[in-house]
């Protein structure tokens, strides 16, 4: 919001200057975001001029008008390209000399066959407004006057972020109560003084009647009632530039008042067509059917939780948000009805909610404005309406419900006890004063205070204390450390995430955080089956894009569309890994709300929680290009299927859980290059690594025979070996020995591994496969595969007839299980 | 070998007369020299001085001599071992200088070529910085908590003191779920975790709840819609925000230095009262008021780095712990707000984009 310091100063006498005006504002917890100048860039004094003659230049492309301009003091010949003025019209002119927004200086010059003698401003040009449309027309003003004044020229404006508990300082009168508070000055509060300005309604005349149907809907409701208002009244021009330095725009006097009252007290009014109302003014939920055109010419269909104003044709206005069409004031409007009301701050943030509306009226109710401020606001609005439009009073008409008053028991030990500093009694007592609390002390530290009524946000002790200790200022606080119980340290599970993650990195690939979202396309590109379940996942009702409005359910393509974006920066050559949540299934509906008031038991909590869906985590892999790169040990290695199964098998060993390499059949991958991990001893998939299938390669533009992994990491680190067991180990000698075989072409390794080991037993200490041969030494659809082995015997050297037997067993078995032949 | 002679026997032993071990010597000294490099000398060491060799083997038979003929030839023999023991050192420094001065160096490599095979990897720095500020909590005693990304909206919003419709809820700009009624929302803050925590562990808790957090806001070089937090929670007796400003001093200090100071200033969150948010002093120009012109800050001399307060008694009452005994203290910044200013990041976007050599520049820690 943005406020001119002069009318802060206006309430809060203070000498200090902008700056140290934000500075003490920042401290009280209001947020000035910025200091801005009106008319920023004029220097050099602007003066009225009345337009005495027009002489159109009808000779040029287009129209040119020779102006004489009295100025009080001269008359100037100006050339001006605009039209919406008139002979006898007040206008802003720039002397040679001056200087507008832009630097522009304005000297005199021969232009359109005349020696323009100085300049007729728009608004924009002297850094009003945007508002090009035309001259600034100026009323009630003299030749010769000083304009800058009468434009607010060099007025500093404070643009302030109020927090949404702060409903109060959304308003002049806010603002400087803070300002008095902070330089210890008298505030002159501007909701003490208007009602006696109005005066009493002119006898014979009768405000307009008002009802609350719901009191849930509006707890207070003031209409007053001005007859004989002149529509033609211009709006005097210290409002018009307060107005515009708050950036609002000046619409009619009636609407401008409406708006100047706003700002100066926080309080939302609305001024109705008297004539264009039927019957009393009511405040109601709106019912099932009915609709309102609103002020922005959008026709809104009315839901019963709607507060809404009616007359006795039907709803005239959305409370507190938004005035209807129908009612509106406009240039003939001579009768008024000002409304003023206190809605509650639900009631309005549901009606913004429901309609997507947020006014400055809307915002202010949402957060809280003060209960008593609705009558005092009307009249004063009614005497400014009256004061510059004339017309006569003719009353209010107001109901209210019984106000409840807050009441907070206060502790005044309770500032020291939270601030960790001494703030004596005294001290809060002072700062329940500055705020404008009431108080009753019922023992030496027991106050039971009232809040002032536009503090709506002060409802329980802590709140009061915030008030306390920001006033004596948070910079006091001294700093001091707790000692926490001694701590157990990270968990496993997190000591195991940093470990993967060095470990990857310390292996050549980087890791990256892409955006969780996914969407059909996606999974059309992965090649996922209708039916996959990967599918169902949690849908956004906002996404940020309609192309992916899923929770992924799959790290992998985001892990690629990174991939793509590298290799189209001229990386080709990538290794990545990501660790990330996956969203699997769907929102289960039908959750408990406990509400707030006490804790939710056990049961209630777990039973809270079905609702959401599985979030595992994942581990991804992608990598494309060379693994090695050229160099002078010769050509670059590429990346193939073989490093994304390691990539997978290396975090397993890491983490002590022992995996086995099946063949797969993900569709994301090469049919014949795919593995399944699963987990050892189990039939657990816990995911896919291989080279990628051709399809998707292409659909991310990624160098050929890209490879990818992806596994469940959450299942991998819940069956993480926690402490390692050291190992008995002999130091007999090593006994080695090579053993080929040959299998049929489609035998996985890994069978005859495992054959091998299980008929090596313990005394075959490690197993290694060096060679794979096919061609024209064994039969066809036939491969020979070479083993090293190392035996050991356990405490003692093994003889040659232990090796022969052991040697025997291993053959027979692969024979007999896997049927291989040794070679 | 011949027996030891005892009975003092005559015996002629000609492997030992002055003329054989003349022989040995004169045949080990000729070896040596012929020696060219130390292969070559180790294969006349073990010819003309090992075990096998005529000298020791001579040597042996120096027990087969009667008492009276074994000192002469004792000391024959050991001379001409000690003659042999000489010239073998001296031949072996000479061929050792010899491989050294010339072979080793005809071996001579430029070592300046590249070695890197394998490129180095990295991990992204919002996750080092994350586990960077862990550790100083670890420090003090904290725990790492941790919470799911999509969250109830209960413990996202109610719990925290955010009632429905509340322009504070509004203001989040949530990412809603299936339904803006389903009760599930992406966490708009990494808080959710602290209601978790105070439901699910025992008092006193010191927490600290690193994580990535979601708002509607367009990617730009100071927004991204996916981002982190890391947040901090304490609930014990006796806590104050004096307690609070401390552990945040400290925190500010190990993170970018010891003459940095922090800054409260009034604020409000639903969930903490009071509340305030927390300024850095600039780490640049350590908040030198002359320095207009100091980029990090803008002139300020103060940086926005997060927010804190006292836990709000509605949200201990929420949780069923009583504020009357306990108090607690939270505190949030966000990582890619400290990792800008930390590490100088002027764009956001590359923190999302993935371009390795973005991270390649941290390695493995932030």
């Amino acid at each position: 919001m943005k406020l001119p310091v002069s009318w802060i100063k206006e309430f809060a006498p203070v000498q200090a200057n902008a700056r140290e005006i934000a500075a003490a504002l920042i401290n009280a917890g209001l947020e000035v975001e910025g200091i801005e100048t009106v008319g920023a860039g004029v220097s050099g004094t602007l003066v009225i001029g009345r337009v005495v003659e027009i002489e159109e230049l009808a000779e040029f492309k287009k129209p040119i008008r020779w102006c004489q301009v009295d100025i009080g003091t001269q008359i100037r010949g100006i050339v001006c390209g605009a039209t919406n003025f008139a002979v006898g019209d007040h206008v802003v002119v720039a002397e040679p000399g001056v200087t507008l927004p832009g630097d522009f200086t304005i000297t005199s010059r021969e232009t359109y066959g005349h020696v323009s003698d100085g300049m007729i401003c728009s608004e924009r040009e002297i850094g009003l407004g945007q508002d090009h449309a035309g001259i600034l027309v100026l009323d009630g003003v003299k030749p010769g006057q000083d304009a800058n004044d009468l434009l607010g020229i060099g007025e500093e404006v404070l643009d302030i972020a109020v927090t949404p508990d702060r409903g109060y300082a959304l308003s002049v009168r806010g603002v400087a109560r803070e300002v008095a508070t902070a330089f210890g000055v008298e505030f002159r509060d501007p909701a003490l003084n208007w009602e006696p300005d109005l005066g009493a309604p002119e006898s014979g005349l009768e405000p307009r009647d008002c009802i609350i149907e719901d009191f849930s809907a509006c707890e207070l409701l003031t209409l007053r009632t001005v007859l004989g208002f002149n529509p033609d009244a211009p709006t005097p021009r210290y409002m018009v530039a307060r107005l515009q330095a708050c950036g609002i725009r000046s619409i009619s006097l009636a609407v401008d008042v409406t708006n100047y009252v706003m700002l100066e007290l926080g309080q939302p009014t609305h001024a109705f067509d008297l004539e264009k109302i039927r019957g009393p003014v009511r405040v109601r939920r709106a019912n099932v059917g009915e609709s309102l055109e609103t002020l922005d010419h959008v026709v809104r269909n009315l839901s019963p939780l709607d507060s809404i104003i009616a007359d006795s044709s039907g709803p005239i206005g959305l409370a507190g948000t938004m005035g209807g069409l129908t009612t509106e004031i406009d240039a003939t409007t001579t009768s008024i009805a000002l409304e003023a009301a206190f809605f509650p701050a639900s009631t309005v943030a549901g009606n913004s909610r429901r309609h997507k509306i947020s006014s400055e009226a809307s915002r202010r109710f949402e957060r809280g404005i003060d209960r008593e401020l609705a009558p005092i606001a009307s009249a004063r609005a009614c005497a400014l309406l009256i004061a510059h439009g004339g017309g006569s009073y003719a009353g209010m008409c107001a109901v209210e419900s019984p106000m409840s008053d807050s009441i907070i028991e206060f502790d005044l030990d309770l500032p020291t006890r939270t601030a960790g500093m001494v703030i004596d009694h005294q001290t809060v007592i002072e700062k329940l004063d500055a705020i404008g609390a009431t108080y009753v002390r019922t023992s030496p530290d027991i106050c039971i205070v009232n809040p002032p009524s536009w503090r709506p946000d002060l409802t329980q002790p802590a709140d009061l204390v915030e008030e306390v200790v920001r006033l004596v200022g948070y910079e006091k606080l001294p700093s001091t450390l707790p000692s926490a119980p001694a701590g157990r340290g990270l968990t496993h599970e997190q000591r195991l995430r940093r470990r993967i993650g060095n470990l990857l990195a310390g292996r050549g690939m980087h890791e990256i955080r892409a955006y969780p979202f996914i969407g059909v396309s996606d999974f059309d590109a992965m090649r996922f089956p209708e039916n996959d379940l990967r599918r169902e996942t949690p849908t956004l009702v906002n996404p940020l894009s309609d192309l992916a409005p899923q929770m992924r359910s799959t790290l992998l393509p985001g892990m690629l569309s990174i991939a793509a974006r590298n290799v189209g920066r001229g990386e080709n050559d990538l290794a990545l890994f990501e660790i990330g949540s996956v969203f699997l299934g769907g929102v289960v509906k039908g959750g408990l709300d406990p509400g707030v008031d006490s804790r939710p038991s056990e049961s209630v909590w777990e039973q809270m929680q079905v609702v959401l869906p599985a979030q595992p985590e994942h581990l991804g892999v992608v990598i494309t290009g060379a693994i090695e790169s050229v160099g002078v040990w010769g050509n670059p290695r590429a990346a193939t299927w073989r490093d994304s199964i390691d990539a997978v098998l290396v975090v397993a060993d890491e983490l002590g859980v022992d995996l086995e390499v099946h063949t797969g059949n993900d569709p994301s991958f090469h049919p014949g290059r795919c593995a399944e991990i699963v987990l050892k001893g189990t039939s657990e998939v816990v995911g896919s690594a291989g080279e990628l299938h051709p399809a998707v390669i292409e659909h991310w533009n990624l160098p050929r025979r890209s490879c990818a992994a992806e596994v469940d990491l959450s299942v991998l680190l819940a069956s993480a070996v926690n402490s390692s067991i050291a190992p008995a180990f002999s130091n007999s000698p090593v006994a080695k020995e090579d053993l080929a075989f040959v299998v049929t072409r489609d035998r996985p390794v890994a069978e005859v591994e495992a054959c091998i080991r299980a008929a090596g037993g313990e005394l075959l200490e490690s197993i290694r496969l060096f060679d794979v041969y096919e061609g024209d030494q064994i039969p066809e659809s036939h491969k020979s595969l070479a083993f090293a082995l190392r035996f050991r015997g356990e405490g003692q050297t093994l003889a040659p007839q232990e090796l022969q037997d052991l040697r025997n067993q291993i053959i027979t078995a692969v024979s007999e299980r896997v049927g291989g032949t040794l070679r | 070998m011949s027996a030891p002679n005892k009975s003092f026997d005559p015996k002629q032993v000609s492997a030992l007369n002055a003329d054989s071990v003349d022989k040995m010597v004169a045949d080990a000294l000729a070896a040596f020299n012929h020696a060219t490099d130390l292969d070559s000398l180790k294969a006349a060491r073990l010819e003309h001085f090992g075990d096998r060799s005529p000298i020791s083997l001579a040597n042996r038979e120096i027990g087969a001599l009667p008492p009276a003929a074994k000192a002469e030839v004792g000391k024959r023999i050991g001379e001409a071992k000690t003659r042999i023991k000489e010239v073998l050192e001296t031949r072996e420094i000479e061929l050792t200088q010899i491989r050294d001065n010339e072979v080793l160096l005809g071996e001579k490599v430029d070592v300046s070529v590249p070695v890197d095979r394998v490129k180095r990897g990295a991990r992204h720095p919002l996750t080092t910085l994350m586990e960077r500020l862990c550790d100083v909590f670890i420090a003090m005693g904290y725990e790492i908590a941790e919470g799911p990304e999509l969250e109830l909206e209960w413990a996202n919003f109610d719990a925290l003191n955010f009632p429905k419709d509340h322009p504070a809820r509004l203001m989040q700009d949530t990412f809603f779920v299936e339904s803006p009624d389903s009760g599930v929302v992406l966490r708009t803050h990494t808080s959710p975790i602290q209601v978790r925590a105070m439901l699910e562990r025992a008092l006193p808790i010191y927490v600290v709840a690193p994580g990535r957090v979601f708002r509607t806001d367009e990617l730009d070089a100071t927004h991204t819609p996916v981002f982190h937090q890391i947040e901090g929670l304490a609930v014990d007796k006796g806590l104050t925000m004096a307690d609070l400003r401390g552990t945040l001093n400290h925190l500010a200090q190990v993170m970018f230095g010891p003459e940095i100071d922090i800054r409260w200033r009034p604020s409000f969150f639903p969930f903490t009262e009071p509340s305030a948010e927390v300024d850095l002093k600039c780490f640049v120009c350590l908040g030198d008021p002359d320095s207009t012109g100091c980029r990090a800050c803008g002139g300020e001399g103060w940086i926005e780095w997060g927010g804190c307060g006292m836990v709000n008694p509605k949200v201990l009452r929420a949780v069923g712990i009583d504020p009357d005994v306990y108090s607690g203290f939270a505190f949030g910044m966000g990582i890619e707000r400290t990792l800008m200013f930390r590490s100088g990041v002027s764009d956001m976007r590359d923190m999302v984009e993935g371009d390795i050599r973005f991270t390649a520049a941290f390695g493995l820690e932030a």
